[in-house]
C-alpha cells in the first residue's frame, strides 16, 4: 500500500504532460499548414535575438513598471521551477524533501523562493489592480471582451493559487519550520497553524503539496487554451523573427519571374510557362494557410498585451484597425482550420469561411500605414504588419478590391509613372519654376 | 539653377559621384518641389558632383507595393533598375524616406543595388567630410522639435543624421514624448497618402500635430514631403501656421545660409 501515492502521483504526472504533449503537437502540425519561408540563415544573430529579446526581456522593460513586474514573475516562474523539479522527484520516489541533503544551500535556495514567491504574489496582485481597477486602455478594447479578458485573469488567479500554496505547504512542514533555513516567509505564516495538532499541519501540508503539483500539471495544460501559451513560443518565434531593416517587404518571386519575362525583349512570348498545367499561383492571403509558418506562431505566441495597438496610429485614432486583433483572429482561424482537419481525418473541409471577411475585415486592412509601430513595439517580435500587406495584395491582385482613389492612384503610376496626374516628360519642370 | 541629368553628363561623356533620386512628391508636389530645391542648392554650394534622372525617373514603385499590388510595383522597379544600371549608377541620394526604403531594401533582389542614402545622412557626410558648414543663422536660438518619419526611423533605424543636422542649427531642439523608436506615424504611409481615412474619430495628422504642439516648437521639422505635408495640414487645422512652420531640414540648411 505504501506505494499509492508514488503511483498515482507518477500517473498523474504522465497525464498531465501527456496530455500537453498532444496539445504540441496540434499546435506544431497548425503551424506547418503555414506556406514555407527561410528563417534559418544568420543563426548567430538569431540566437542573440532569442536570448536578449525572451531571455532577456529586453522589449517588455521599454515600459517600466509592466516590464519590471514582469521581469519578477517570469524570474519568480523559472527559478521556483527548480522547487518543482524537487516536488516532482519526491513524488515519484516517495521521499521528502530529497534535496534537503544539500543543508545551508538548500536552506538558501527554498529562502530565496519563498521570497520570490512574495514578490510574484505582489506583482500579480498589482496586475491585477491595472487591468480590473486602474482599467488600463488597451485591457478593455473591444477585442478584450469574453474569452480574452477573463483568460488574462484566469492566469493571474492560478499564479496567486500556486504562489499560495507553496508558501502554506512551507509554513505547515513543521519539521522544515523546526530547521530554521529556508523559510524566510513561511515563518510569518506558520503561527497562524500553531494551534493546530501536528497531524492537522501535516495533513494541510500534503493536501498544499498535492494541490501545488496539481495545479502546475492543469496550468501546464491551460496553456495551450491561453495566450499564456507566450512563455514557451516566446523563444522560437523571437528565434525566427523578421532579421531584415523592418522597412523591407517581400518581393514576390512569382512576380518577378513573370515581370522579368515581360520585360525580357528575347524572352519567346509563345514560350509555355512552367505553371502550365498548374493551378495559377494565388497572390497574398486570403485564409490562414497563405501565411507562412512564421506569421502562423506569431499567432500563437500573442500575449495579448496590447502593447501593439496601444501605439497604432490607426487604433489611436478610433479606426477599426487592431494589430492585437490581428494576430487573435488569425490564431482563432488557424485553430477552427485545426479542428477542421481533426474532424475530417486529416483533410481539410471547405467550410466556406476563410480569414479574409469572416474574421478580418478589408477596413482594418485598408486602415494601416505600414508605419511598423505595432512590430517594434512587439515585446516578443510579432510581425503583424507582415498579415496585414499579404491581405492587401490577394484584395488587389486577386479580386481587384482596392479603394477607389487608390485605384486611380495605381493607374497614374501606370500611365506616368506619378502616383497623381502628371506627366512624366515635366518631371524637372521645378528646375525652372521661381 | 543646375541640375544635370544624368543623360546631359552621359553625352558629354561623365558620370556623377551621386545620382539625386528627386521622387514623384519632390518633382510634382508644389511643397515639396521647395525641399528638393533647397537640397539642390546645397549640393551645389556644396560642389557636390551630382545629377538627376529628369524624365527617365520614374516611381519606385512604393505606393503600389503598399496598396498590395506587387505587378505594378515590381514593374516600376525593374523599369528603374534598367534605367540605373544602363548609368552604372553607384550612389543613390533621395529626399524622400519612402524612395529611399525602396531602393535601398527593395531593389537589391530585383537586380538594383546601389549605395542608398537619406539626404539628411548624406548631409551629415558633407559635413563630416568638410565640405559643407552650417550656421545657425536665423534660426539661433529657436525652439525646433524634429518629427521621425516611420520609413527612415523605425523601417530603416535612422535617428541621429537628422537630429545632428538640427543641433548644428545652434537651434533648442525639443523632442516630442514620441520619438524616435516610439515616434507616432503621420497618417501618410501604406499609400494612405492618396486615399481617405477609414471611420474613425480623429485623423492621424492632427494627432501627431497634438503631439508636436504640445511641445511648443516654432519649427516642427522634417525629413519626409508625405509627413511635411501631413504636419503641415495639421498645423493649418489648429490654426497655428502663423506661428509655427514645417520645414525640412535640408530647407532650415539652405535658409540659414542665406542659399
Ligand atoms: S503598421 Fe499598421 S497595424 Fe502596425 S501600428 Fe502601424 S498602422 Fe497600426
Ligand atoms: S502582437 Fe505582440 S504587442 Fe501585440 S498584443 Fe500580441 S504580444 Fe502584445
Amino acid at each position: 500500500m505504501q506505494y499509492v501515492p508514488n503511483i498515482i502521483f507518477t500517473l498523474l504526472l504522465a497525464l498531465g504532460i501527456g496530455f500537453f504533449a498532444k496539445n504540441l503537437k496540434k499546435i506544431k502540425r497548425n503551424i506547418q499548414l503555414g506556406k514555407a519561408i527561410d528563417r534559418k540563415d544568420r543563426s548567430k544573430e538569431r540566437w542573440l535575438n532569442m536570448l536578449k529579446i525572451a531571455l532577456g526581456q529586453t522589449k517588455l522593460v521599454r515600459r517600466p513598471v509592466s516590464g519590471i513586474l514582469h521581469v519578477v514573475v517570469y524570474l519568480g516562474f523559472i527559478i521556483i521551477n527548480i522547487e518543482v523539479l524537487e516536488i516532482v522527484l519526491d513524488g515519484v520516489l516517495g521521499t521528502h524533501r530529497l534535496f534537503s541533503f544539500l543543508g545551508g544551500f538548500y536552506g538558501f535556495l527554498i529562502g530565496s523562493f519563498e521570497i520570490l514567491a512574495l514578490l510574484v504574489l505582489v506583482a500579480v496582485v498589482l496586475f491585477w489592480t491595472r487591468r480590473n481597477v486602474v482599467k488600463i486602455k488597451r485591457f478593455w478594447q473591444k477585442e478584450m471582451t469574453e474569452w480574452p479578458k477573463k483568460d488574462g485573469n484566469i492566469i493571474l488567479y492560478f499564479e496567486i493559487v500556486l504562489m499560495s500554496l507553496f508558501l502554506v505547504m512551507n509554513a505547515t512542514d513543521v519539521p522544515f519550520q523546526e530547521m530554521q533555513a529556508g523559510n524566510t516567509i513561511s515563518q510569518f505564516l506558520a503561527p497562524l497553524f500553531a494551534d493546530f495538532s501536528l497531524e492537522t499541519n501535516h495533513v494541510i501540508e500534503r493536501t498544499a503539496w498535492w494541490l501545488h503539483i496539481a495545479g502546475i500539471l492543469i496550468f501546464l495544460n491551460y496553456l495551450y487554451y491561453s495566450k499564456h501559451l507566450h512563455i514557451l513560443l516566446a523563444f522560437p518565434n523571437t528565434y525566427f523573427a523578421n532579421l531584415n531593416a523592418k522597412g523591407k517587404f517581400e518581393n514576390n518571386a512569382t512576380v518577378t519571374k513573370e515581370v522579368q519575362t515581360m520585360m525580357d525583349p528575347n524572352a519567346d512570348p509563345y514560350a509555355v510557362s512552367e505553371n502550365d498545367g498548374a493551378e495559377p499561383e494565388k497572390f497574398g492571403a486570403s485564409d490562414v494557410t497563405d501565411l507562412n509558418w512564421v506569421q502562423l506562431m506569431n499567432a500563437y505566441t500573442c500575449t495579448e498585451c496590447g502593447r501593439c495597438s496601444s501605439v497604432c496610429p490607426a487604433n489611436e485614432t478610433g479606426k477599426e484597425l487592431s494589430p492585437r486583433a490581428i494576430m487573435m483572429k488569425t490564431r482563432d482561424r488557424l485553430e477552427e482550420v485545426g479542428n477542421n482537419i481533426d474532424a475530417n481525418k486529416g483533410v481539410f473541409k471547405d467550410d466556406g469561411k476563410q480569414l479574409l471577411k469572416d474574421y478580418i475585415s478589408p477596413e482594418e486592412l485598408w486602415a494601416c500605414t505600414s508605419c511598423n509601430a505595432c512590430v517594434e513595439e512587439c515585446p516578443v517580435n510579432i510581425d503583424p504588419l507582415s498579415i496585414i500587406m499579404d491581405m492587401r495584395q490577394y484584395l488587389v491582385m486577386e479580386q481587384s478590391a482596392a479603394p477607389q482613389e487608390l485605384n486611380s492612384m495605381m493607374s497614374n503610376i501606370e500611365n506616368n509613372g506619378a502616383p497623381w496626374p502628371y506627366n512624366q516628360m515635366d518631371r524637372l519642370n521645378w528646375k525652372d519654376e521661381a | 539653377m543646375n541640375v544635370p541629368t544624368m543623360a546631359e553628363l552621359m553625352a558629354q561623356g561623365k558620370q556623377p559621384e551621386v545620382l539625386f533620386w528627386v521622387g514623384c512628391a519632390g518633382s510634382f508636389d508644389d511643397r515639396a518641389k521647395k525641399i528638393t530645391k533647397a537640397f539642390v542648392k546645397i549640393l551645389n554650394k556644396a560642389k557636390v558632383d551630382f545629377a538627376v534622372l529628369g524624365a527617365e525617373e520614374s516611381c519606385t514603385g512604393d505606393p503600389a507595393k503598399r496598396s498590395g499590388n506587387e505587378f505594378l510595383f515590381q514593374m516600376q522597379a525593374m523599369a528603374n533598375i534598367e534605367v540605373l544600371n544602363t548609368y552604372e549608377v553607384k550612389k543613390i541620394i533621395t529626399a524622400c524616406p519612402h524612395c529611399f526604403n525602396t531602393i535601398k531594401n527593395e531593389y537589391p533582389e530585383l537586380g538594383g543595388s546601389y549605395e542608398v542614402m537619406h539626404h539628411t545622412q548624406f548631409l551629415k557626410s558633407l559635413l563630416d567630410d568638410g565640405k559643407l558648414t552650417i550656421e545657425g543663422g536665423s534660426y539661433k536660438g529657436r525652439k525646433i522639435t524634429f518629427h521621425d518619419p516611420c520609413y527612415l526611423g523605425r523601417a530603416n533605424d535612422v535617428y541621429e543624421a537628422p537630429r545632428e543636422l538640427i543641433r548644428k542649427l545652434e537651434v533648442e531642439l525639443v523632442e516630442m514624448k514620441r520619438c524616435k523608436i516610439n515616434g507616432l506615424c503621420c497618417g501618410a504611409g501604406g499609400a494612405q497618402m492618396f486615399k481617405d481615412a477609414e471611420k474613425g474619430d480623429k485623423e492621424v495628422n492632427i494627432l501627431r500635430t497634438e503631439d508636436a504642439l504640445s511641445v511648443q516648437p516654432d519649427i516642427i521639422a522634417t525629413g519626409c514631403p508625405f509627413c511635411n505635408t501631413m504636419m503641415t495640414d495639421g498645423v493649418k487645422n489648429k490654426q497655428k501656421e502663423s506661428s509655427i512652420e514645417v520645414m525640412d531640414i535640408a530647407e532650415m540648411i539652405a535658409n540659414a545660409q542665406d542659399l
